[in-house]
């Protein structure tokens, strides 16, 4: 028999790259999801669309509120994000291995180019934050001056999500890599952590326990959204500290 | 024996029973075989090029020039969004397959167990299944945002060594519905050749070089029919696991899945019981669609098939509901407060009509009608029933797919969902349907004559003293 303590966690289940979230301190000021959408080259849908549910924003601001009208009372905000689960329910479904986990960097990658737009990860990740092209959108003068080269440009029937900024993973690993290094907590952050005003979002690698996002995520009254379905996400949420 | 009552009323005469089977009431083969070949090649009327054209036309708009659109400008024309990211395509995939499955049901489970009945309608309700799959693989392509890469699904020898994800239940799917698909052609295909092989025999001009190539050189010698009963056979048996795998596989798609309602370890059953009821009702439209439009098709199709399929439509109409309630029940007893919020959505949300819809379509309006056998024996009666089962059944596939998604464990995203191309497309399925079904009565013998000769060969009507008794005799 295995004893609980035998158990060893998997790369996956420890993760590599995380985040953690502080609800009380975000101010609901959307700095992140501006900031994501110009790292990332995030297309805007325009009113209509995105009215109907087919913003493409890789991070949301989640408003709810308790009580009825006029009693109303605001809860925390809450940032929702790819959670970059260490189990993935987005990755077996998709037919196309469009969908893949990346065990480098222990992140869900999509591979925008192999993606045939079947939307089963879509349907099949219980925090919706995949968003789908419903058309080619368009970008007037002169904002495709304002796109970033290193993210690939997506086009109409691809799926897409928060990458955890992967472009300047990569870049700060190649920097760190040709000096001989390790790459250094808080060295880069990601577009969304870069922006936040309020200082959040707190991105780093959780796999090491001296980095500031662990040490914050095991500070010990952190939740990580449905864990209950097993899914090992990545971002750690704090409300009411 | 002398039952008075049944001498008053001739009930057991051999008139009466002439007149109500047609296994009993045979005809010479030539005649039978000319009847056949007239309400085939019968110069079409006006009628019949009314209903191609106004259905090529619904094709042409419904299907091509809607979908080169949303080929051309992307999803965003249909109604699809976050989170119902799939929508009535899915919806009529899911029908369409559910509809091909009554063919195989007829055809293949009714021949292995030797139900009489089947004979003149096998061929009809086969070409149902082919027809209806190809709606099937048009539903679930067109919902692909790059459609033009489908090819990626298949597995093909690549440079890059990529094939497809057999984790996912999209993969199996495809294979499951590519497998019925050529295996239903086949089993459409078999016992078609002896009938292909009369209409050759028939014909002059364009159709006899057609039948020619499709005989494939039949002539009817006794090695000939043993290698085409032991083929037929084989096929039989082994399709019916098919049969009822690709529902399964269709069902996996949603039930392993991680989404509230969808997450249901009873969808396989319950899909496959689905499908047949949706199935039966179209097979008795279209059985009652060929016998009022067609020559001579009122003596092949009679009251007593309506009434045959009646009952097993009331049986699977039975056992839906049994799969239904426990599906709900055992959903409902779970706890889990995302599928309380579902199931209370379902009934009680902006679309709850529909959901006692389909419980009305599909559980009153049969139970309510089926019992009874003289109405049973009414085809417009019976298809009207088929049709409302069909409703009722499209009803289902739309709380499931479009519905269910709209609740999901991020209450921020919840959002209703309203088709746009979905609609044009969808219709543009059923009219290529049913072009498809009116194109193939003027090709393709609807009825299996060799099989009905085969029955009345078999059957005989025996006197004992003044009783009339009806005598089988087994063939094989």
């Amino acid at each position: 028999m295995i004893r609980p303590e035998e158990i060893k966690m998997s790369a996956e289940e420890t993760g590599k790259w995380g985040m953690v979230i502080n609800q009380d301190i975000c101010t609901g000021c959307q700095a992140c999801v501006a900031a994501c959408a110009m790292e990332n080259n995030v297309t805007f849908v325009g009113e209509e669309d995105s009215g109907y549910g087919r913003s493409m924003h890789w991070i949301r601001i989640e408003r709810f509120w308790e009580g009825e009208y006029p009693e109303v009372k605001m809860t925390p905000n809450q940032p929702m994000l790819c959670q970059q689960c260490g189990s993935a329910p987005c990755e077996p479904v998709c037919p196309a291995f469009a969908t893949v986990h990346s065990t480098a960097e222990s992140l869900n990658l999509q591979v925008y180019n192999r993606c045939v737009g079947t939307r089963y990860c879509a349907n099949n990740c219980p925090y919706q934050v995949r968003s789908f092209n419903w058309r080619d959108y368009e970008r007037p003068e002169p904002l495709p001056n304002q796109f970033n080269p290193d993210v690939t440009v997506r086009r109409r029937g691809v799926m897409e999500k928060c990458t955890f900024c992967i472009q300047r993973i990569h870049k700060a690993q190649d920097k760190a890599k040709s000096e001989g290094r390790e790459v250094a907590d808080g060295e880069f952050t990601t577009a969304c952590a870069q922006a936040c005003p309020a200082n959040a979002i707190v991105f780093g690698r959780v796999d090491n326990p001296q980095s500031l996002v662990s040490q914050l995520a095991h500070k010990g009254h952190g939740v990580k959204h449905l864990e209950e379905l097993g899914t090992l996400p990545n971002v750690t949420y704090f409300k009411g500290g | 024996m002398a039952d008075h009552k049944h001498d008053a009323g001739h009930a057991h005469s051999e008139e009466h029973f002439r007149e109500k089977h047609l296994m009993l009431d045979p005809l010479p083969r030539g005649v039978m075989n000319d009847m056949v070949m007239e309400s085939m090649t019968g110069k079409p009327t006006w009628k019949f090029w009314t209903v191609v054209i106004v259905l090529s036309a619904i094709v042409a708009y419904g299907l091509v020039y809607t979908w080169a659109k949303m080929i051309a400008e992307g999803l965003g024309i249909a109604g699809v969004n976050r989170p119902s990211y799939w929508g009535i395509f899915l919806v009529n995939t899911v029908f369409w397959i559910g509809i091909s499955h009554a063919g195989t049901f007829i055809s293949a489970i009714l021949r292995v167990f030797k139900a009489e009945f089947r004979r003149p309608f096998t061929r009809a309700a086969e070409l149902m299944t082919t027809f209806g799959l190809v709606q099937a693989g048009f539903s679930v392509f067109m919902h692909m945002g790059r459609v033009w890469l489908s090819y990626w699904l298949f597995p093909y020898p690549n440079q890059r060594m990529l094939w497809p994800n057999l984790h996912s239940p999209l993969t199996w799917d495809l294979l499951a519905i590519t497998t019925y698909l050529l295996s239903s052609t086949m089993y459409l295909f078999l016992p078609l050749i002896p009938d292909v092989a009369m209409a050759r025999d028939r014909s002059t001009g364009w159709r006899k070089s057609l039948y020619k190539v499709l005989a494939l050189g039949f002539r009817g010698t006794e090695g000939e029919w043993a290698h085409l009963r032991n083929a037929m056979n084989i096929f039989a048996f082994a399709i019916i696991p098919v049969m009822f795998s690709v529902h399964t596989i269709v069902s996996w798609d949603f039930a392993a899945a991680t989404r509230p309602g969808w997450n249901s370890t009873i969808f396989g059953p319950y899909f496959i019981v689905g499908a047949l009821h949706s199935g039966m009702g179209a097979a008795v439209v279209v059985l009652a669609v060929i016998r009022s439009n067609m020559k001579h098709m009122d003596y092949f199709i009679r009251g007593e098939h309506f009434d045959a399929i009646g009952k097993l439509m009331l049986i699977i109409s039975m056992a839906w509901a049994y799969f239904f309630f426990n599906d709900y029940m055992v959903q409902w007893y779970g706890g889990d407060k995302w599928t309380h919020q579902l199931l209370h959505f379902h009934e009680a949300g902006p679309l709850g009509w529909m959901w006692f819809g389909m419980l009305f379509c599909n559980i009153v309006v049969p139970w309510a009608i089926l019992w009874n056998a003289k109405w049973r024996a009414t085809p417009w009666l019976v298809s009207t029933v088929g049709l409302i089962i069909n409703v009722g059944m499209w009803f289902e596939r739309y709380i499931i797919v479009p519905i269910s998604l709209t609740i999901n464990r991020m209450p921020f995203t919840w959002r209703m969902y309203n088709p746009g191309a979905e609609i044009p497309l969808g219709i543009g399925t059923l009219a290529l349907f049913i072009l498809l079904y009116v194109l193939a009565s003027k090709v393709i013998p609807l009825i299996p004559v060799w099989e009905v000769q085969e029955g009345q060969m078999a059957h005989e009507l025996k006197k004992f003293g003044r009783e009339t008794v009806v005598s089988v005799s087994e063939l094989e």
